[in-house]
């Protein structure tokens, strides 16, 4: 089982690297660009486990390494 | 007394931090970060500044999990003195021993440079050897020094004191823009726990703590640590 967890700044953080690509590709010439928010995806190659425990590992994977809740929030999708 | 400096793959700044100690008489010892406990009948835990595991994931998210860790934060509840420069401040953050966190500058370059820090109080175990207002010259060198925390929390610093270090200019004036080095909340640089026993700083105070590294401003922090933990 896979555990995919993508990781983006909760909403209201200032994010000055999403910041800086929206300028970018300003230059680059891509306009309509209205704002870009970038974040961090990890992908968890689990051991085969119920889905429902391998949800809560994940989760409690989240809260204490994978992100940082002062600033972060995290999804998590499995995929058998 | 009795100090410890905790050593993890990638620290680079354990050995400033640990001749200050040693000159101060404060009798120093080098901890590695994959010991269960700390050495017996010490008085202070220096986290000291570097790049632990190369910054894998977030800056001090790893080291923050170190087998060390645990012992460092039993020794902080107990009342024990942890003093977190640089990267040290941002394993400690992470480490929830120090509310809030530390981002990438707002400019998103590394900062290298030596800049003016007001204390704020005097009244703590960290700044006793200073006088509230004084202006200090202090290197600073991160690119994750930009200090966060969410309204509430920067409130209840401001509210108990707990913001020991701004960026400033030389007046000690902390209000303008471009007195801010990398987009700090309220030009926050250094913070202590409401306990007031844990302090995380990101300026180097062991940098500064001799006339032959330019300035000496920093060694209040250490001899108000002394006069304290004698």
């Amino acid at each position: 089982m896979k555990a995919k967890v993508l990781i983006t700044l909760k909403p209201g953080v200032h994010d000055p690297q999403g910041a800086a690509i929206a300028n970018a590709l300003d230059h680059l010439g891509f306009s309509g660009v209205n704002s870009v928010g970038q974040g961090k995806y990890i992908e968890l190659d689990l051991a085969e486990m119920p889905k429902d425990k391998a949800e809560e590992q994940v989760k409690q994977m989240c809260e204490k390494l994978l992100a940082n809740t002062v600033i972060e929030r995290y999804e998590v999708e499995l995929v058998a | 007394m009795k100090s410890a400096v905790i050593r993890f793959p990638g620290s680079n700044c354990e050995r400033d931090s640990y001749t200050v100690l040693e000159k101060q008489g404060m009798n120093p010892e080098y901890v590695w970060h994959g010991d269960g406990a700390l050495p017996e009948d010490i008085d202070l835990v220096v986290v000291p500044g570097g790049f632990s595991y190369g910054d894998y994931l977030r800056v001090g998210a790893m080291a923050a999990h170190s087998p060390i860790m645990g012992d460092v934060k039993r020794f902080a509840e107990r009342g024990g003195h942890v003093l977190g420069i640089c990267n040290g401040f941002q394993i400690l953050c992470e480490a929830k021993m120090l509310p809030g966190t530390l981002r990438q500058n707002n400019h998103l370059k590394f900062n290298c440079e030596t800049r003016p820090v007001k204390v704020e109080t005097n009244a703590t175990a960290f700044t006793e050897d200073y006088v509230s207002g004084d202006v200090l010259q202090l290197p600073i060198a991160h690119h994750e020094g930009c200090y966060y925390a969410d309204a509430d929390t920067l409130a209840d610093l401001q509210a108990n004191g707990q913001i020991l270090f701004r960026y400033s200019d030389v007046e000690g004036d902390s209000s303008r823009h471009d007195s801010n080095p990398n987009g700090s909340a309220a030009h926050i640089a250094g913070i202590i726990n409401a306990q007031g026993n844990v302090l995380g700083l990101m300026p180097h105070p062991e940098r500064a703590s001799e006339a032959l590294l330019g300035s000496a401003d920093g060694l209040g922090v250490f001899t108000s640590l002394k006069a304290r933990l004698v």
